[in-house]
């Protein structure tokens, strides 16, 4: 129903402008990249230590010296430029980077968002999670709008631990592109093929939907 | 006085049961290696390991948890490694998990003579639990403290024999905090040159704070998501 993990990554392309600093989680958001709209220039920051992260290398290309944050080999491209992890941070933290777009477990209405543990099931870490919804402003929230049980992850309150509290203003899911404010979500856009009555279903926390929803646009 | 030592067994020389250590790398992309391996065989346990990950099960951190010489890891992800989980999970092995921006501030402020600094990052989250809060212009932030680390191990590209180190690619990560940071620092590097060689406007950390230092051998730099283009 809705949206693809590429059409998700899609619309998300869409909200990059010209000259954006941009952190891309592991998962969905990393599927942004492919689809950076013509004509503008973004900067993929990687927080393992490199500004300017460039495709993935060619067999020759290979450098078991230059992966991103997800452990992957990547490449360098002109500009780019390479530093240690507490300047990384650095940049994170004191929100030089213009927009970062994470997956989650479950965002609430209120902004919270839990996206790192699962008390009684293995704990790997939160990584730089924290430390991205802490330090950015504009974030965009990139995950399905419920969960493989089919249970909501748009809720009143979150029930998983938190990652950060009072921190996410956007997300998009499959189902639509929703912005948190005044303790509710509002939808913004509503995907392709999607009824405002499957969105209410799907959102166990507060919906607000307006006269003048748009569906969303989605290129080819 | 040289700083220039054999091998990996001559470097970690002093390193005993029950010693916090710090080691560098993200994931198994700039890890010492050397150091790792001359652990493994030396038998030391009871270590508490500052650490961004904890390895795989046969590389890196993970060959000194096969060996059960860990008895806590300090990390921000911990993801790739099932003898971890295992020994977690059976209480062998504690472990604290850390912001991945904390853990390296952390490691900053420990070589920079600072024992604590406030971060917005874990501010309402487990992460602040018992830890002091405070407000700085209407933001909420969590005190957190540097770290004691009897050595760090860091693994750079290239090193002269005054210490300086450079670093290549993204291997340079947490490398050159951890460097500053330990009580005792062992730079393994893969070049050993005569001071003078390296040029002075290009080292990334400077000889003050490497302690020993020599050329590693046999780097197998192992990828862990080997990823081209299709």
């Amino acid at each position: 129903m809705g949206l693809d993990k590429y059409g998700i990554a899609k619309r998300i392309a869409k909200e990059l402008q010209d000259g954006y600093y941009v952190n891309l989680g592991i998962g969905i958001p990393t599927l942004i990249a492919n689809y950076i709209p013509e004509g503008i220039q973004v900067v993929l920051q990687s927080e393992n230590g490199l500004l300017g992260m460039g495709p993935f290398p060619t067999e020759e290309e290979v450098d078991a010296d230059l992966i991103n944050a997800g452990k992957q080999t990547v490449t360098t491209l002109a500009g780019s430029s390479l530093f240690d992890s507490a300047m990384s941070f650095a940049m994170i933290r004191s929100g030089r980077v213009d927009l970062t777009v994470l997956g989650a477990m479950e965002v609430s209405q209120d902004g919270d968002i839990a996206n790192w543990k699962i008390p009684g099931k293995m704990v790997k870490g939160m990584g730089g999670a924290m430390d991205l919804v802490a330090g950015a402003d504009n974030i965009i929230v990139a995950m399905m709008h419920t969960n493989r049980a089919g249970h909501s992850k748009l809720l009143p309150s979150c029930t998983l631990p938190l990652t950060g509290k009072a921190c996410i203003k956007k997300v998009m899911t499959n189902l639509g592109y929703l912005e948190i404010k005044e303790g509710a979500f509002h939808l913004l856009e509503i995907a392709p093929g999607v009824t405002i009555d499957e969105i209410r279903q799907s959102t166990a926390g507060k919906l607000v939907v307006s006269e003048n929803v748009k569906e969303m646009e989605i290129d080819d | 006085m040289s700083k220039i030592v054999s091998d990996a067994k001559a470097a970690i020389e002093g390193i005993s049961d029950n010693m916090t250590l710090m080691l560098g790398g993200f994931g198994l992309c700039g890890i010492p290696e050397n150091c790792i391996k001359a652990l493994v065989q030396s038998g030391v346990k009871g270590l508490t390991c500052i650490s961004n990950n904890a390895g795989v099960d046969d590389f890196g951190i993970g060959l000194m948890l096969q060996g059960k010489q860990v008895k806590k890891m300090i990390s921000s992800y911990v993801g790739e490694n099932a003898e971890f989980e295992r020994q977690l999970l059976s209480g062998e092995l504690e472990v604290d998990l850390v912001p991945q921006g904390t853990l390296s501030e952390r490691i900053r402020a420990t070589g920079a003579g600072i024992p604590a600094f406030f971060t917005p990052a874990g501010y309402g989250t487990e992460v602040q639990e018992g830890k002091e809060v405070r407000e700085f212009n209407g933001r909420m932030y969590v005190m957190e403290e540097s770290f004691n680390s009897d050595f760090a191990l860091v693994k750079a590209w290239k090193g002269d024999t005054a210490g300086n180190l450079i670093f290549k690619g993204t291997a340079r990560n947490f490398n050159p905090m951890m460097a500053m940071a330990g009580k005792v620092t062992i730079a393994e590097v893969e070049e050993l040159v005569p001071a003078g060689s390296l040029d002075p406007n290009f080292i990334h950390v400077p000889g003050i704070f490497v302690n020993r230092i020599f050329q590693g051998v046999d780097y197998e730099k192992r990828i862990e998501q080997r990823t081209v283009q299709s």
